[in-house]
């Protein structure tokens, strides 16, 4: 049965020349939205510590998957990204130039290299505008005009991304959310994009919708070489696309690696114990207890005390001691480095000073959810196939 | 949006309608000479038999006839038809200039709030509250003639372009707040949307997002409020008129004709039923038309 289920290897999604080259660059990636409160005056009295101290290098064509649950700062990392909101502290070099404080006006060129995929399709679609007014809009403020006119690109991106070409009067309120979404979809690759930070883009979809836009964005990733940095809180979704996975904990990241590293071979307890509250498709069936008694017995689910601390007052040290199983004194007062541990593959790095050993290997898959195997079935069994 | 707006038939009815008016008061020099009558001319006191001894019209129905074709004023004897014409003139034009002052100033002042936030947002703010706190219609009446003898010293007549002006100006002043209010909540709330950042990631200046991005989603309230808006600026006018602070004799006004009406209306209802018709068609057609053109604009509206 896992066999079946097991992902194939990674393939390479660019040439090889192009993979190994940083993009984009963090250091020390910081943001504190403040607290303000008092009366009369009003003064700063805290700070919500979303993304403290984070390194990430993404490299062309590559796609980076980041998870971690709700509240952990993925999105505002996304933001931080794309440069919708302005870092607290630390660096972001694009293509070897910094862009971290860059204005409207610095950034212009690379605006049309870094685009963005939202989570709500819903809400990201202006509901005043026209399908090709919302597609083309990239292109009219970056003064592109594609060969054949804007229109006859925006229908191409149409079909693309799997829309009819007629689409393009209608207006968003007249689609689906799956076909929303490919809307935003043609929007980011309106500008052919180097890099496409996708923030939770199917978290709001069906699962079977989900399944399809994950397919589509994989395709466009793989095809067009675009670099991906992929935003989830899906496990299962994250594997199915990424490439290299980084999980992320209360404004930090804890394990870096590549997805077999990061699914099979996981050092940090967090991972652990995230990939351990994936459901597995035994639990969901209805079966006597007698019958998978061993395999249940195999899995040992790691349930974590209390709930996340807040990112106002975070703790001391490590950020994951106050429920971490292994948590000891020196957790409490050094914080862990993010580093590659003992006995990790390259460019497998964990931020715990007592990493799981090596050895342990998770046996159980990360199950996809039925719709989205499906799916998978088909587009291994036939080329992709744009034009659908 | 013109196709969608033109399938709409009350839509388009009442277009026809508001048109209709703003013709009339356009034209109205040349229906005067066509018709050949003044709005001026005391026709009641110059020819006898017109007027009875109580200064009421002799004929039937307030004075209708193929002469005077809605009847004359009583006391005077003017003519109803010209007064109405030219009134509707004077009204029409002090209440769309203060309607689109308002607007432009509601639009500009609101989004900026809106959009900007922070102290802007703050100090816009309490500007508004501030003006809000005048009760208007009683500001109304205390400003006007403040205003008037900032222009002209006391002793002196008022020319009736600087009533007009310092109408249009007092209206202004006190009637922009409210549609900046709600555009200012309805930018903060379309702000916070994703498609605003869709754009921001394209590279879109604040200059693109307000007006492409944000207006467009902004028309619904802004024709709802400026087709309330119109027609009350049309009222309060009449009712300054009528107080003595807004357009005076001779000039014609049609809130004066309400004003004028309303004091016979007991034993001449025909001096008033016609500029009273004639508001309410206009009122009614220019709301229709409002909810028209919003729907028009709204491409989620069933058709």
């Amino acid at each position: 049965m896992s066999d079946k289920v097991s992902l194939p290897a990674p393939r390479e999604a660019a040439p090889d020349g192009a993979r190994g080259e940083p993009l984009l660059v963090a250091e020390g990636l910081t943001k504190h939205f403040p607290i303000t409160g008092g009366f009369p005056v009003k003064r700063r009295i805290g700070a919500v510590q979303a993304v403290d101290g984070l390194d990430l290098t993404v490299r062309a064509g590559e796609s980076f998957g980041l998870v971690g649950e709700s509240g952990c700062g993925k999105s505002t990392t996304g933001r931080l990204l794309t440069r919708l909101l302005e870092p607290t502290a630390g660096r972001i070099v694009y293509r070897g130039r910094d862009i971290t404080h860059a204005g409207r006006r610095e950034l212009a060129p690379f605006r049309a290299e870094i685009q963005m995929i939202f989570q709500d399709p819903y809400a990201s679609l202006n509901p005043r505008h026209t399908v090709g007014k919302i597609v083309s809009g990239p292109m009219e403020i970056n003064g592109i005009d594609p060969p054949g006119g804007r229109e006859a690109r925006v229908r191409e991106l149409l079909e693309t991304v799997g829309l009819s070409p007629e689409h393009y009067n209608r207006f968003p309120h007249e689609f689906s959310g799956g076909q929303r979404q490919r809307i935003g979809v043609a929007r980011a690759l309106a500008l052919e994009p180097k890099l496409i930070v996708a923030d939770e883009p199917v978290s709001a979809l069906d699962v079977s919708i989900q399944a399809q836009v994950v397919n589509l964005l994989r395709d466009v990733q793989r095809e067009l070489g675009i670099a991906f940095v992929f935003i989830a809180h899906d496990l299962a979704v994250v594997r199915h696309f990424s490439q290299r996975v980084a999980v992320m904990y209360l404004g930090k990241i804890v394990e870096v690696g590549d997805r077999d590293d990061i699914y099979r071979r996981p050092r940090h307890p967090y991972t652990h114990a995230l990939l351990s509250a994936v459901p597995e498709a035994a639990d969901l069936m209805d079966t006597p207890a007698g019958g998978d008694g061993s395999a249940r017995a195999s899995r040992e689910r790691i349930r974590l005390a209390g709930d996340v601390p807040s990112p106002i007052r975070p703790p001391s040290g490590c950020r994951f001691r106050t429920r971490c199983w292994k948590a000891r004194e020196e957790c409490a007062t050094e914080e862990p480095p993010l580093l590659r541990a003992e006995g990790s593959g390259p460019g497998h790095l964990s931020a715990c000073h007592f990493p799981e050993p090596p050895t342990v290997e998770r046996t159980t898959e990360v199950i996809l959810d039925p719709a989205l195997r499906a799916a998978e079935g088909h587009t291994e069994s036939q080329p992709p196939n744009h034009a659908q | 949006m013109w196709r969608r707006f033109r399938r709409d038939r009350s839509g388009v009815l009442s277009a026809y309608v508001v048109a209709f008016f703003f013709t009339v008061a356009i034209a109205a020099p040349l229906i005067s000479k066509f018709y050949g009558k003044s709005p001026t001319t005391t026709y009641g006191l110059n020819e006898q038999g017109l007027l009875n001894e109580y200064g009421y019209p002799v004929a039937p129905n307030g004075g209708v006839s193929g002469r005077f074709w809605f009847g004359i004023e009583p006391t005077l004897g003017r003519d109803v038809l010209t007064q109405l014409v030219f009134g509707i003139r004077t009204s029409l034009l002090i209440a769309v200039a203060a309607t689109v002052l308002c607007v432009l100033t509601g639009v500009v002042v609101g989004v900026t709030a809106g959009y900007l936030g922070g102290r802007t947002d703050y100090f816009l703010g309490r500007f508004i509250d501030l003006l809000l706190a005048f009760p208007s219609q009683l500001s109304f009446i205390a400003f006007t003639p403040v205003v008037y003898s900032l222009f002209v010293s006391p002793e002196k007549e008022t020319p009736t372009y600087l009533r007009v002006l310092t109408l249009i100006l007092v209206l202004w002043v006190l009637g922009w707040m409210g549609l900046a209010r709600l555009l200012r909540g309805q930018v903060l709330s379309l702000r916070e949307r994703e498609f605003i950042e869709a754009a921001k990631v394209t590279g879109a200046s604040p200059w693109r997002i307000i007006t492409k991005e944000l207006l467009p989603n902004l028309w619904t309230p802004i024709l709802v409020q400026s087709t309330l808006m119109l027609p009350s600026f049309v009222t309060i006018e009449a009712g300054l008129s009528f107080i003595g602070v807004g357009i005076l004799e001779p000039t014609p006004d049609w809130g004066r004709m309400f004003a004028n009406g309303a004091q016979y209306y007991e034993s001449d209802i025909t001096y008033i039923f016609f500029p009273g018709l004639a508001m309410i068609i206009f009122v009614v057609a220019f709301n229709l038309l409002g909810d028209s053109v919003r729907d028009a604009f709204d491409p989620r509206t069933k058709r």
